[in-house]
């Protein structure tokens, strides 16, 4: 109980210091509409010096830089398309975390998809390939 | 048809198993630190910079008019691109095509210094110092290089330090084939 306690504590205190770390270069927008809008952009992009890693998440230095550009388009009043393909432009796809779906990246999105169809297919046709041999050797 | 059912459940995975291998063995040798750059083929990004030595003197994407040009992303804060300085520097000297610098979020007087030690294979730099103008052209990392014609159409963008083959195998045949291009 004890030890459940204290792993409680330290995930607490890992989220919260988790949410403090994610510093802004820039104050927050007064506007509570724009900085959600902000903050949900910079999840929106990859920081492409850490890739794994959101525009928001990064300690890059190219992360803050990205951040800083986001926030200013934001406060010119660009709307989230313009901002992206602001981005894209400069950076190509990959900057985006979601890839889009195109022609090269419709395999993406449609292939898990089609690889549990042909496990479900596989799988209806063992089944039904066994009921069969049971049958037959039922059969006299 | 019997035999084909009979041996379909080994076939059929040993050769969904090759595909998975291919595949793999491919994403082995594939960089994914090196993006493609959608600016290949495209006008330089319009910019105005102050000069690195002389702030008062603003540069613009005009320099890249008249002639084919490099554009070296650099900042004295990056081991690579001090590793890459004495590349640059050679390169200079063979007078094969002006270089331009952009010294990226950097600060001037190391900039400066970096220069002083080891020379200057530079035309002209620019100072981006809050790398605004960087983003613009898609850097995401120094050193970067980009590969312009005589019109400041970008036509190659090198990721990372140029090396010495690198330029003899690929970027110097680049060059002279821009150059001999009709103006």
């Amino acid at each position: 109980m004890k030890r459940l306690l204290l792993a409680m504590s330290f995930t607490v205190a890992a989220l919260v210091t988790g949410a403090a770390l994610a510093i802004d270069s820039e104050p927050p927008f007064t506007d509570g509409a724009l900085q959600t809008r902000y903050e949900a952009l910079t999840h929106e992009f990859r920081c492409l010096v850490c890739q794994d890693e959101t525009v928001a998440d990064s300690n890059a230095d190219l992360a803050a830089d990205f951040r800083r550009q986001i926030h200013d388009m934001v406060a010119a009043g660009r709307t989230d398309a313009e901002i992206k393909s602001y981005m894209v432009d400069r950076y190509g796809d990959f900057v985006l975390y979601r890839p889009p779906l195109r022609v090269g990246t419709v395999f993406l999105w449609v292939g898990p998809f089609l690889l549990l169809a042909a496990c479900l297919v596989v799988g209806y046709l063992v089944v039904r390939h066994r009921a069969v041999d049971e049958e037959d050797a039922d059969s006299p | 048809m019997k035999k084909l059912q009979q041996y379909a459940p080994f076939v059929i995975p040993a050769l969904v198993l090759l595909f998975l291998i291919g595949l793999f063995a491919r994403g082995l040798f594939l960089d994914p630190t090196k993006v493609q750059s959608p600016l290949i083929g495209k006008a330089a990004p319009k910019f105005s910079l102050p000069g690195l030595y002389d702030p008062a003197r603003r540069l613009d994407q005009g320099i890249f008019q008249g002639q084919v040009s490099l554009l070296n992303v650099w900042g004295a804060w990056c081991v690579a691109c001090q590793e890459e300085h004495p590349v640059l520097v050679d390169l200079a000297k063979r007078k094969l095509l002006p270089i331009y610098g952009l010294d990226y979020h950097d600060d001037r007087t190391a900039a400066l210094a970096m220069l002083q030690k080891g020379g200057d294979p530079y035309t002209a730099i620019l100072d981006d110092a809050s790398g605004d103008v960087a983003i613009d052209w898609g850097v995401y990392g120094a050193p970067e290089t980009f590969l312009l014609d005589k019109h400041g159409v970008i036509r190659d963008k090198f990721i990372g330090p140029l090396t010495p083959e690198l330029i003899e195998d690929k970027l110097a045949p680049e060059v002279r084939a821009l150059q001999a291009e009709t103006p």
